[in-house]
């Protein structure tokens, strides 16, 4: 699982046949290798202290904390966390689509390809969402209208923003579907989605993000809702196709697995912070925050004893409502002293330069070596 | 896999059965007795709206005044005269004829009232669920509660009194204003059914999902809700249409709207009732017209109703 492994020689060009995840880490691999892909390129997408909060009858929840991260071209960028840390909430507002009310984008600057799309018009971001950013979402059964067929709803963005003609853009929607893998595309573009099998219409939906050539397309949980098989097919297929397009994507999950296999840099989120950020190898193998090392160990392993629990972090996430002025893992954290506390730590750099973490224990001066 | 395709010989492969939304629905409205009977009530109905006036054996305002005066200048009850199979009123016009001139009237009310409906309730409907919670829902919506308050009828009148001398007021002799009236009072229902069908399929994923590749409010509206929300709105209009033909009968019954010499059912009975003791043809055919109507329509929208919930799929 982990991306440390190099002895075993890489696969071929990959087909759809099933493929594991370590398969998929192996191409990815290669493909990095290959095009140079990573720390070095210009950045696609920057994101600069981002915080999305939600007016809620209870109080303000800040979902997302004063965030900050970049998307290289082409790169594969990973945001990993709990549920309700704020992954979600990151990726909808790059797209401008959290919900207002209650949410609302308080502050920070979101630079997609140099333009600043928190200061565009809502015209202007319609024209943006879809054609320069795709979207995929983590459950395929709802997110097709039952009552479209799948050709109309491939179309749809094709028919909003590159104004081709009818004949050309039924070319490119059977080409489309052909490229996620749908047998006698053709003939399946009058189906309605109640037609297609879960994985399916998450090939779709994968054709409809990518179906305007977007640079950048957000992935939030793209495999959540399907068996495992299908799960690695899906990935696989994303990551193909944004090779071969060279779309930079934004994953958001919470499958450690999934972000070994295929991301380029992972991010760290916890309850609305990053907590931190590195690329795969380093924060796989060398975690920098009690929080990443709780999460890795809770991964189910080959060689755990059948019948044992797995390993959990205790406690909760904590609400996100006034948080306190301190580590906010600190409750559930077993290394936690006094600084923890009363002050929060920031996002402070490890070894080199591109990983960083924020965690007072991890510091040079701090008592974890 | 291309290669296993062009191995399989054209007629192994079995053409796949489209069963849509709407082929589903049939087949579940195909099961319900009553619902076939509403159908084929509506469609006999229509084929008497349609082609009655040609069929019928005399014009609507044709007095046959030697058979009257034969009869003592009284109304001819049915099955006496051969050439009047379902009688006469007083002035000799043929029940059958102007019965079947009735239907016309009642299928037009069902057409115009129910047009006028959804040209009005959906848009309103849309809007107010689509912008919820905003001024503009807030505005339409109290706009939507104060038409519901007012007295329909008496809305009716003053809208028909109002407009009576206008080209409109005399289009389709005088009809068509009091068919407009009718739907003008009628759309609330449907406003409201549309706005609270939105309020929920606005939340789905694929709306979301649409906003996210770039689709317009217009198109989604449009393209992605209204077909969602289309099965209540079917429903409600098949079972507005009862409550358009019984509205229509009672504005005839006290005068407003279709004048002589045409009538509707409504006026009809409104004709007859003083001769009820002596001659109830008079009264009570029209009102069977009407009864059988209203049951057709009913029927047919109860079955439509279970038919296109898709939660009884499978039932029954």
């Amino acid at each position: 699982m982990l991306p440390a492994e190099e002895d075993v020689p890489a696969a071929d060009a990959p087909t759809i046949v099933e493929l594991s995840p370590d398969d998929v880490l192996r191409a990815r691999t290669e493909a990095v290798a290959k095009v140079g892909i990573g720390r070095d390129a210009d950045h696609l997408l920057e994101v600069r202290g981002l915080s999305t909060h939600f007016y809620t009858p209870d109080g303000i929840v800040q979902a997302v904390d004063d965030v900050s991260f970049d998307v290289g071209y082409g790169e594969t960028l990973g945001l990993v966390g709990e549920s309700g840390c704020g992954k979600s909430v990151s990726a909808l507002s790059i797209a401008r689509l959290v919900p207002d009310p209650p949410g609302k984008i308080v502050a920070g600057e979101i630079l997609f390809d140099g333009i600043d799309v928190l200061k565009l018009s809502a015209e202007d971001m319609r024209k943006l969402r879809g054609k320069e950013i795709g979207f995929i979402f983590q459950d395929p059964l709802t997110s097709l209208n039952p009552t479209l067929t799948i050709g109309y709803q491939i179309g749809e963005a094709i028919r909003e923003h590159l104004g081709l003609s009818d004949k050309a853009a039924q070319e490119r929607i059977v080409e489309l579907l052909s490229k996620v893998g749908i047998p006698r595309a053709r003939e399946r573009l009058k189906d309605y989605p109640f037609q297609f099998s879960g994985g399916m219409r998450q090939r779709v939906m994968i054709a409809i993000a990518l179906s305007c050539d977007p640079k950048l397309i957000l992935a939030d949980e793209p495999t959540t809702a399907l068996d495992v098989t299908i799960q690695a097919q899906i990935l696989e297929l994303i990551q193909r196709l944004s090779d071969e397009f060279s779309t930079a994507v934004l994953l958001i999950t919470h499958d450690l697995g999934i972000a070994a296999g295929m991301c380029d840099r992972v991010n760290v989120m916890y309850a609305g912070r990053i907590v931190e950020t590195g690329t795969v190898d380093e924060l796989f193998e060398n975690p920098q925050m009690p929080y990443a090392w709780g999460l890795l160990d809770s991964l189910p392993r080959i060689d755990d004893i059948r019948g044992e629990r797995l390993r959990t972090i205790d406690g909760m996430p904590p609400l996100l409502i006034r948080p306190a002025a301190a580590c906010r893992f600190n409750p559930r954290c077993a290394y936690a002293r006094d600084i923890c506390r009363s002050s929060e730590p920031g996002l402070t750099a490890r070894g080199n330069g591109d990983h960083m973490a924020r965690c007072w224990a991890t510091e040079t001066e701090g008592w974890i070596a | 896999m291309a290669t296993n395709q062009q191995a399989i010989p054209a007629t192994a492969v079995q053409t796949r059965q489209s069963s849509g939304v709407w082929r589903d629905a049939i087949g579940r409205l195909r099961k319900n007795r009553l619902a076939v009977v509403g159908f084929f009530g509506v469609c006999f109905l229509l084929f008497l709206g349609v082609f009655g006036p040609m069929l019928a054996p005399w014009p609507y305002y044709a007095q046959d005044t030697a058979a009257v005066a034969a009869n003592g200048f009284k109304p001819i009850p049915p099955f006496q005269d051969p050439s009047h199979i379902l009688g006469t009123d007083g002035l000799g016009q043929d029940m059958l004829s102007r019965m079947l001139d009735g239907a016309r009237i009642s299928l037009t009310v069902a057409l115009v009232v129910q047009l006028v409906v959804l040209l009005i309730g959906v848009p309103i409907g849309a809007l107010a669920g689509w912008y919820s919670g905003s001024r503009l829902d807030n505005g339409l919506m109290r706009f939507t509660d104060v038409m519901y308050a007012f007295p329909d009828l008496l809305l009716i009148i003053l809208f028909s009194v109002a407009f009576r001398e206008t080209a409109f007021g005399q289009a389709m002799n005088g009809l068509l204003l009091v068919f407009v009236a009718i739907g003008l009072t009628a759309w609330v229902t449907v406003a409201r059914l549309v706005r609270g069908q939105f309020l929920s399929l606005k939340e789905m994923e694929f709306v979301e999902a649409a906003q996210a590749i770039g689709v317009s409010d217009r198109n989604i509206v449009i393209r992605h809700l209204l077909p969602n929300g289309i099965s209540p709105i079917i429903v409600a209009v098949t079972l507005g249409i009862p409550a358009a033909i019984l509205a229509e009968a009672t504005l005839a019954y006290i005068g407003v709207g279709v004048q002589p010499p045409r009538a509707s059912w409504g006026s009809l009975i409104a004709a007859g009732q003083p001769f009820i003791r002596s001659y109830p043809h008079l009264t009570y055919l029209p009102g069977i017209m009407i009864a059988a109507a209203l049951i057709s329509f009913t029927f047919l929208g109860d079955g439509l109703r279970d038919a296109l919930d898709p939660k009884l799929k499978g039932k029954q």
